[in-house]
């Protein structure tokens, strides 16, 4: 099934719609088919209008079998259409997700126009005459499927053509029961009178250039070797497979011809050990994962706070604790990422908004790493992680480089003789120097117990305890200076100021902009850096009356913004694995306005 | 696991550190809460060399003499200009407790650099936490004091991405086997070319005194006043078991032993894995006592070697094999002679296995040399034999033709 929506979602992009996407998948690989559990769904969203998410409702619902209509009815709106695989509404079928009825039957279904396709008997019909078993057959429905809905929005066939032959290019006869069939779903849109509409979407206007469609998490990927191409060093990219984070590995280890070295470990810890490492010897380490991984590398992060290495740690967050909702999406490591480590150990902080906004973010993450010699967690999620959109493809020359300045030679001179003082910092980054291994005259060594200032020897005492935790979050600060000015989506001043940060930039500017049709005067920030936070949110905030901040947690950003700023910021949390809805936050916003208290929606 | 050891009561001295500038008066955003408004200045640390512990520095434990060298080599950089001993040593005062093993393996280890001919800017020690794991501090090379039991991560990222540097990982029986233990049999199996030097004391050492993961059952220690009941790893077993491609057991007593035993180690291209019985002389003195003192040493231990007879008592006995099974024979009785002894192989895994089991048995003695090597690819080499052969293939990387990669449309 998501096989299915990737194709007809590139379909969609090279018909030059905009487009959001939101797959749905259980975390069970093989999860038993025909149950509510076992779903497997993919939403999307396009138009020839700006599109920032994956929709609230949705006006097409093809339902393999009764779980999934079960599932997924309630997305479908009023009047909605809903095409069925009827073959799959047996008793079996409506037994196994929990039907006493036939919906098809008993009226439940009136208020939608519902289009029984004979699915599984139009597929073994088409698939007679090849040389494939019955399990092989069924399976390929959902070509059927995919040809069909093509041809309902008037897609192009040729994008999944080229996939079918390019997948089964050593599989003669699956590839060519696969083409049968996508022609045969298209064509029986054609021929069959069900249909009464079908759906012309025009080219959305989009900014100009050249586009491609990319995933959150080849964004991601993309970013990092940009970064690494940039700057010049290698990139190492330790990790652990996690969901929804292990895409990235999958990515970046088919790009080796950039040199890019791919460590999988033996768990998350090794993972981030192995970056540091890595650092440590010159290169660009980076670890990706997701919040468990996370907190498994916890102490090796500090590590990193107090040798004062660059390190990347990419979360690609799911729903918590613990194993919690691994396919799902969730905003909830904000907290762990920003505290969530022993002693004082402030590090820099920062979010990824959209699936192609991952590129830049990754890029960012790596720039500030390098340049202030610090561990920068990078901030993501599963629905912008899995999502994908069409991506105005950067000019390479654009992005701004960044060196390593590596140390070559001794930095002080000490008794008339020449020494290198590892902890000796830059005037404005307050960074320390980045000496080598290799590098002679240079030798040091590096740990996780306290520093003495500048010499980097290791130091009990108590003064420079103090100091140093001081000077460590000054440096964290610093990287304030390099935040470009805060961008106000809506008006420079008004009523409400919705303050959101991640992915759910699309459904906070969405809702903002209906509300603003209806004369509301609020605008919207999305925060980028989060540690730390933008120098000028102060003197936004003055222009405002009422603060909402939407999270996907239970109140995370909320509480560093109030750590921060004395003033009402009113949480709205959505916790249900989803990302969301842009008219839950359009009502969110007219509750808040209208006074009523935070808990009552 | 808390890191403990006493902090220094010296006054400091030395040159007076320079604030950087900003950190005194640090810009505070324009909010109504500051992030990190310092109460005023911060103190100035202190600088320079602390004043020494009372009884910091030790005499050298017997075994420390320095015993006779045979001349320089290596395999090398052959343009290193010669160094010696002290080049290696740090100005760090060394803070083991005076008679502990970790000074007769320091002063070893030291001894051995300049021989080996790696120029000390490619020579990096990595350790992770324990007694042993200061050892980084007193080797003017690169290094890193990291985690608990993370070592061999730092060294695998630092080796794979830096083939060119000479990687020594230190680490104790606690950090290696008990909280490390999954990174140690990784380490081995993807075998990348490092040494790694485990100081086995049999004791936690650092947070004073708990039984450790190859503490012999029924020890009494501070958290097993009524004796452990756990079952003690071989750590020679583990490392076999992993598949490592250099195994070896030597002690800290037998300096000369240990010193060509690490020669070895450097010598094999691939993971060595080297276990040193190292005394702690606080919390577990006299463990290995029968095994590195003049009195019983000759009749417990085993020095095992390439090609000879594995005999020991000075002769007087022998090891042979009765069907899959190892027996101890008396060589002096006229039954048995040096020909009826195993003569031991080290590129032979059977026996490896067979000879690194004896451990704890009684009327057998304890073997110490090179238990078993194998030439096998390196995980470094693999890696960028691999990048090198794609990069052949599809040309090196260019960024914008990768991000225009795909299925692409333009909007004009």
């Amino acid at each position: 099934m998501q096989l299915t929506g990737s194709q007809f979602t590139l379909a969609t992009a090279i018909a030059r719609n905009d487009l959001a996407t939101l797959p749905d998948f259980p975390a069970e690989i093989r999860a038993p088919a025909g149950t509510t559990y076992g779903v497997s769904g993919f939403q999307l969203h396009f138009g020839s209008v700006e599109i920032r998410t994956p929709g609230d409702e949705v006006d097409l619902l093809v339902a393999m079998n009764p779980a999934a209509l079960k599932v997924n009815l309630s997305r479908v709106h009023l009047q909605g259409t809903i095409i069925v695989n009827v073959d799959a509404f047996d008793e079996r079928g409506l037994e196994l997700a929990g039907y006493k009825s036939n919906p098809l039957e008993d009226g439940s279904l009136h208020a939608y126009r519902v289009i029984p396709v004979e699915l599984t008997k139009l597929t073994r019909e088409a698939l007679k005459d090849f040389d494939l078993n019955q399990k092989e057959i069924d399976r390929s429905k959902n070509m059927f499927a995919l040809g069909l809905a093509l041809w309902l929005y008037s897609r192009p066939i040729e994008p999944a053509t080229d996939w079918i032959n390019q997948k089964f290019a050593k599989k003669p006869q699956i590839r060519d029961a696969n083409l049968h069939l996508l022609n045969k779903g298209y064509h029986y849109g054609e021929t069959t009178e069900q249909f009464v509409a079908r759906y012309e979407v025009q080219p959305a206007q989009l900014a100009p250039g050249k586009y491609r469609a990319i995933h959150g998490t080849e964004a991601l990927a993309l970013g990092l070797i940009a970064a690494s191409s940039k700057s010049g060093l290698p990139l190492f990219y330790g990790t652990y497979p996690i969901t929804p984070a292990s895409d990235i590995l999958h990515e970046l280890s088919r790009h080796k011809n950039f040199g890019v070295m791919t460590f999988q470990a033996e768990d998350e810890i090794a993972a981030v050990g192995a970056a540091i490492g890595a650092s440590f010897g010159g290169q660009l380490g980076v670890t990706g994962t997701s919040g468990p991984g996370m907190a498994l590398k916890m102490e090796a992060i500090g590590l990193a706070v107090m040798t004062e290495l660059p390190l990347v740690i990419v979360d690609v967050q799911r729903g918590g604790p613990s194993t919690g909702l691994p396919t799902k999406t969730e905003q909830s490591d904000l907290l762990q990422a920003v505290y969530g480590r022993n002693g004082e150990a402030p590090l820099p902080v920062i979010a990824a908004n959209s699936p192609g906004d991952c590129f830049y973010a990754a890029y960012e993450a790596c720039r500030i790493a390098v340049t202030y010699r610090t561990p920068v967690i990078l901030l993501a999620d599963g629905y912008i992680g899995n999502g994908s959109e069409p991506w105005l493809i950067p000019d390479v020359n654009a992005l701004e480089p960044f060196k390593p300045n590596f140390a070559e030679k001794p930095n002080r001179i000490v008794d008339g003789k020449e020494e290198f003082l590892p902890y000796l910092r830059d005037e404005e980054t307050l960074a320390r120097p980045w000496a080598r291994p290799g590098t002679p005259g240079l030798e040091h060594r590096i740990g996780g117990l306290e520093k003495q200032h500048e010499t980097g020897a290791v130091s009990y005492d108590a003064d420079n305890h103090e100091f140093m935790v001081k000077l460590r979050a000054e440096k964290v600060e610093r990287v304030a200076r390099i935040i470009p000015p805060t961008e106000i989506h809506g008006d420079d001043s008004g009523e409400l100021l919705v303050i959101g940060w991640g992915s759910t930039k699309g459904s906070i500017e969405a809702a903002v902009d209906r509300a603003r049709k209806r004369g509301i005067k609020v605008s919207s920030i999305h925060l980028r850096h989060i540690s730390p936070l933008p120098p000028d949110l102060g003197s936004i905030f003055n222009r405002f009356e009422h603060y909402l901040v939407p999270e996907l947690n239970n109140g995370q950003l909320v509480r560093i913004l109030r750590d921060r700023f004395l003033l009402p910021f009113v949480p709205y949390n959505k916790i249900k694995g989803a990302p969301f809805r842009t008219n839950e936050i359009e009502r969110a916003i007219d509750t808040v306005l209208s006074g009523a208290p935070a808990h009552s929606y | 696991m808390a890191d403990n050891i006493q902090s220094d009561n010296g006054k400091p001295k030395g040159v007076k550190p320079t604030l950087p500038p900003g950190v005194a008066k640090p810009k505070v955003p324009g909010a109504a809460k500051p992030a990190m408004p310092p109460a005023g200045k911060p103190a100035m640390p202190p600088a320079g060399k602390p004043a020494m512990p009372p009884a910091a520095k030790p005499s050298m434990p017997p075994a420390a003499k320095a015993p006779v060298l045979p001349p320089p080599g290596g395999d090398g950089d052959s343009v290193v200009p010669m160094l010696s001993r002290k080049d290696f040593a740090t100005d760090q005062d060394v803070r083991w407790c005076p008679g502990c093993g970790d000074y007769a393996i320091l002063a070893t280890v030291q001894r051995l650099m300049p021989e080996l001919g790696v120029p000390k800017e490619k020579t990096v020690f990595i350790s992770g936490i324990g007694c042993s794991s200061r050892f980084p501090y007193y080797m003017n090379t690169y290094g890193m004091h990291s985690i608990h039991g993370r070592a061999p991560t730092i060294a695998t990222g630092l080796k794979a991405s830096r083939p060119d540097l000479d990687v020594w990982i230190i680490t104790g029986d606690g950090d290696a086997l008990s909280i490390g233990g999954n990174h140690l049999i990784h380490l081995l199996r993807r075998n990348l070319n490092v040494q790694l030097l485990l100081f086995n004391n049999q004791i936690y050492g650092l947070t004073k005194g708990q039984y450790s993961p190859t503490s012999e059952q029924g020890k009494i220690t501070k958290s097993t006043p009524y004796g452990s009941i756990d079952h003690p790893f071989n750590p020679v077993a583990v490392a076999l078991g992993a598949d490592a491609t250099f195994v070896a057991r030597s002690m800290d007593r037998d300096p000369k032993h240990l010193q060509e035993t690490l020669r070895r180690a450097h010598e094999h291209k691939g993971a060595s894995f080297v276990e040193i019985y190292q005394n702690c002389n606080i919390f577990n003195d006299g463990a290995f006592f029968s095994f590195t003192e003049k009195a019983t040493k000759s009749k417990s231990t085993l020095f095992i070697e390439h090609g000879k007879p594995l005999v020991y008592e000075n002769g007087k006995k022998g090891i042979r094999l009765d069907g899959l099974k190892l027996e101890a024979i008396d060589l002096d009785g006229g039954s048995w002679s040096a020909s009826d002894c195993v003569v031991y192989d080290e590129t032979n895994r059977e026996l490896a296995y067979l000879v690194g089991r004896l451990f704890w048995q009684q009327e057998m003695p304890r073997p110490f040399g090179v238990f078993y090597r194998e030439e096998r690819a390196t995980y470094e080499d693999l890696l960028h034999t691999q990048i090198e052969g794609i990069r052949e293939k599809r040309g090196a990387g260019d960024l914008a033709r990768l991000l225009n990669s795909g299925e692409t449309w333009t909007i004009s």
